[in-house]
C-alpha cells in the first residue's frame, strides 16, 4: 500500500514539477533519461527539511573555468543558483568547490576525508575519472579508490553524487575513458549512488547541436553555457534524489517541501 | 610422436581474422554509431579474442611446420624476425599518434578542455615518452594490441617446442600461468602508471589455445565440440551473455539480475581475459564450427573475398586500421560528426583496407613469380601470416 501511495505521489509530483523544472533547464534539455536516478539522497533530503543544505563539489580542473569570473560561472556556482531556485527562498544552499587540477581519484580520497571533517557537508558531488584515464591508472585501483571515498562519506553522514568525465571530441581518440566510465557506473550501481553522466549528456548536446564542442576557440562563452547547463541538470538530479528519499520514507506530504518553486 | 601439422589452407581463418580486423577498426573510431554492429555490444568477448586466437592458430600452423622441418633454431629465428616487424610497425603507429597530439597541441584551444589537454604533457618530455614507448611501457589509446602480440610471439618459440613435443603438457602450462596471474595479480608495468591493458601473461592462454588447436587439438576436440549438448550449452551461454550485455545499455533491466550474481560476475575483466570472456569466445567458436565447415561453399564466393584478403595480410591491415581510425576521427572532428559522416568514414575505411590488402596480394604474387623456387615454405601460402 505504501509503495502504491508513494508511486501515485511521485507521479503527481512529476506532473507538477515538470513545467517548472523544464523552464529552469531551458536549452540544456537532453533527450531521454540521461539525467535520472533510482537512488535516494537521504541526508540531503533531511538537510532540506532543516532549511540548510551544505554541498561540496570535489573535482579536478574540469569542475572549474579559467579567468576572473571563472569561479562564479563554473558549474559548482551554477549548481548553487539552480538549487536555491528550486528549493525556494527559505532554504539556504551553500555549494563549496574543492578542486585541484591533476588529482587522481585516490589522491582525492585524502582530500575527501578532510572535506568531511572540515565542512561536514550533507552532499558531496564527486567529479573524477579524467586524470586517472590520462595517466592510465589501473582501473581496479581507480574502482577501489571510489569505494574508499564512498566509505569515508558514509562514515561522515554525507550523500554522494558521482560526476563522470567531460565529452571532449578533440581528445576522444587520445584518452581511453572506457574502463573508467564503466568503473564509475559499476560502483554507482553497486553502492546505490546517483551518477551524473556528464559524458553522455555532453555527447548528446554535441550530437543535437545544442553546443558545438569541437571548435577551437579562446572565447569562454560556450564553456560558460555548458557549465551553466551542467549546474542546472545536476540540481535536477539532486532534487530528484532528495524527493526519492522522502517518498521512500514518508510518502508525499513532506516531499512538497522540496518543490517550493511550484507553489 | 609429434602431432601432424595439417596441410592446406583454411580460408575460415583468413575470413574471420579479416572480419575481426574490420570490427577492430570500427571500434577504434570514437563515438562511431556504426560500431553498434560489432560483436562486443552483444556479448562478453570482442574482436580481440578472435584476432589473438587465430594469430596463435596460424603461428603454430606456419612455424610448427618450420620447426618440424628445419629445427628449433631456424623456426625461432623466423618467429623473432616476425616479432621485430611487428615492433617496428608499432613504433610507426606511435609516431603517427605523436604527430596527431602535437597537431592538436598546436591548433586546438578551448577553455572547456584545459583538463583534457593534460594529455599533451607527454610532448613536454619527449625523451621520457619516446623511451617509454620503445620499452612498450607507454602505450597510447588504442595501441595496446600490437604490444600484446609482440610479447606473445616473442615468447612463442619455447612454447611451440613444447607444443610439438607434448601438446597436453604445453596447454596445461599455459593454463597454469593463467591461473597464477589471477592468483598473484601479475602484470607488466606501464607508463606513466598502472599496468598493461591487455595482460600478455593472461592473454597467452587464448594464443596457446589457438596454437594447440592448430596442432591437432581441434581434431581431438571436434567430437565434443560437435555434440548436441555442447552445442545447446554454447547457445544458452551466448543468449545469457546477450541478456547481460543488454542490461549495460538499458540500466532499468539491471534490476532483473540478482545482486549476488552481479557481485560474483562483475567486473568482467578484459585486462586479464576473464573466464567469462574466454567461454564466450569458445561458445562462438563452437557455433562457427557447426555452421561454417572447412569446405563451406560461400568461402569461395567473391563476396567473401574482401574479408579473406584482409585476413591474409593481418599485420599490414591491422596497422592501417589503427591509422585509418585516427584519420577518420580527425575528419569527424574537422568536418562533421553527423551519422552520415560516421557511416561514410566506416565504409570508406573498410574499402581502403580491402584495396590495400588486394594491392599487397598482387605485389606478393609478382614477387613470387620472380623467385619461384623459394626454399622456405611461405607463410602466406600456408594459411595467412602468423
Amino acid at each position: 500500500m505504501r509503495t502504491l501511495i508513494a508511486g501515485v505521489c511521485a507521479a503527481v509530483l512529476a506532473g507538477f514539477a515538470g513545467p517548472a523544472l523544464a523552464a529552469d533547464e531551458g536549452a540544456c534539455y537532453v533527450a531521454g533519461g540521461l539525467v535520472h536516478t533510482d537512488f535516494a539522497l537521504p541526508h540531503t533530503a533531511a538537510a532540506i527539511e532543516r532549511k540548510h543544505v551544505s554541498v561540496v563539489v570535489l573535482g579536478s580542473a574540469s569542475s572549474t573555468l579559467p579567468g576572473a569570473e571563472g569561479a562564479a560561472k563554473a558549474y559548482p556556482a551554477r549548481l548553487q543558483d539552480s538549487l536555491s531556485r528550486r528549493l525556494g527562498a527559505d532554504v539556504t544552499v551553500k555549494v563549496v568547490a574543492r578542486t585541484k587540477a591533476r588529482d587522481t581519484a585516490s589522491e582525492m580520497v585524502k582530500a575527501l576525508r578532510q572535506v568531511v571533517a572540515d565542512d561536514k557537508p550533507d552532499l558531496v558531488v564527486w567529479q573524477t575519472g579524467t586524470v586517472d584515464a590520462m595517466l592510465g591508472v589501473d582501473p581496479d585501483e581507480f574502482q577501489a579508490a571510489l569505494g574508499n571515498g564512498l566509505d569515508a562519506l558514509h562514515a561522515g553522514n554525507a550523500d554522494a553524487v558521482f560526476v563522470n568525465m567531460q565529452y571532449s571530441p578533440r581528445t576522444d581518440s587520445m584518452i581511453s575513458l572506457g574502463a573508467y566510465v564503466d568503473a564509475m557506473r559499476f560502483v554507482a550501481l553497486q553502492r546505490e549512488i546517483p551518477l551524473f553522466d556528464r559524458l553522455g549528456v555532453m555527447k548528446d548536446w554535441n550530437e543535437m547541436g545544442v553546443f558545438d564542442l569541437s571548435t577551437a576557440t579562446k572565447k569562454i562563452d560556450v564553456a560558460e553555457k555548458v557549465h551553466d547547463c551542467i549546474g542546472r541538470m545536476l540540481a535536477r538530479l539532486v532534487v530528484d534524489g532528495a524527493v526519492l528519499a522522502k517518498t521512500n520514507v514518508t510518502g508525499a506530504g513532506n516531499a512538497d517541501v522540496l518543490n517550493k518553486d511550484n507553489h | 610422436m609429434p602431432p601432424a601439422v595439417p596441410a592446406g589452407r583454411d580460408l575460415r581463418l583468413d575470413l574471420f581474422r579479416g572480419l575481426a580486423l574490420w570490427l577492430i577498426f570500427l571500434d577504434h573510431i570514437p563515438s562511431n554509431m556504426v560500431s553498434w554492429v560489432t560483436i562486443r555490444n552483444y556479448g562478453f568477448s570482442d574482436a580481440t579474442e578472435i584476432f589473438v586466437f587465430i594469430s596463435g592458430y596460424t603461428a603454430a600452423f606456419v612455424y610448427g611446420r618450420e620447426m618440424d622441418n628445419r629445427g628449433f633454431l631456424v623456426a625461432s629465428a623466423r618467429i623473432l624476425k616476425r616479432t621485430w616487424q611487428i615492433y617496428v610497425a608499432h613504433i610507426f603507429l606511435f609516431v603517427i599518434y605523436m604527430a596527431e597530439i602535437a597537431y592538436v597541441a598546436a591548433s586546438f584551444d578551448n577553455p572547456l578542455y584545459s583538463e583534457e589537454m593534460g594529455i599533451l604533457n607527454f610532448l613536454k618530455q619527449p625523451d621520457v615518452t619516446m623511451v617509454q614507448a620503445m620499452l612498450l611501457k607507454f602505450k597510447p589509446a588504442n595501441m595496446d594490441v600490437l604490444p600484446l602480440y609482440i610479447i606473445l610471439l616473442g615468447g612463442f618459440p619455447p612454447m611451440l617446442w613444447l607444443l610439438l613435443r607434448n601438446a597436453t603438457v604445453a596447454l596445461a602450462a599455459s593454463v597454469t600461468l593463467y591461473g597464477l596471474v589471477w592468483w598473484f595479480d601479475w602484470n607488466f608495468p606501464a607508463y606513466p602508471s598502472g599496468t598493461w591493458v591487455f595482460n600478455p601473461m593472461a592473454w597467452q592462454l587464448l594464443f596457446v589455445f589457438g596454437a594447440w588447436c592448430a596442432l591437432g587439438g581441434a581434431q581431438r576436440l571436434s567430437k565434443v565440440a560437435r555434440s548436441q549438448p555442447v552445442f545447446w550449452l554454447a547457445v544458452g551461454y551466448l543468449v545469457f551473455a546477450f541478456c547481460i550485455t543488454m542490461t549495460w545499455y538499458f540500466p532499468r533491466l539491471a534490476g532483473y539480475v540478482p545482486r549476488w550474481f552481479s557481485e560474483w560476475m562483475y567486473p568482467i575483466d578484459k585486462t586479464n581475459l576473464d573466464v567469462l570472456r574466454f567461454a564466450h569466445f569458445v561458445a562462438l567458436a563452437i557455433l562457427t564450427l557447426r555452421y561454417v565447415p572447412r569446405d563451406w561453399a560461400p568461402l569461395t564466393w567473391p563476396v567473401m573475398r574482401p574479408a579473406i584478403l584482409c585476413g591474409q595480410h593481418s599485420l599490414e591491415i591491422f596497422c592501417l586500421g589503427v591509422f585509418l581510425a585516427f584519420v577518420g576521427h580527425f575528419a569527424m572532428v574537422e568536418i562533421s560528426d553527423g551519422i552520415a559522416m560516421q557511416v561514410a568514414i566506416s565504409v570508406l575505411g573498410i574499402v581502403v583496407m580491402v584495396a590495400t590488402a588486394a594491392l599487397i596480394s598482387w605485389y606478393k604474387n609478382i614477387e613470387g613469380k620472380k623467385a619461384p623456387r623459394q626454399a622456405t615454405p611461405n607463410a602466406d601460402l600456408a594459411g595467412g601470416e602468423a
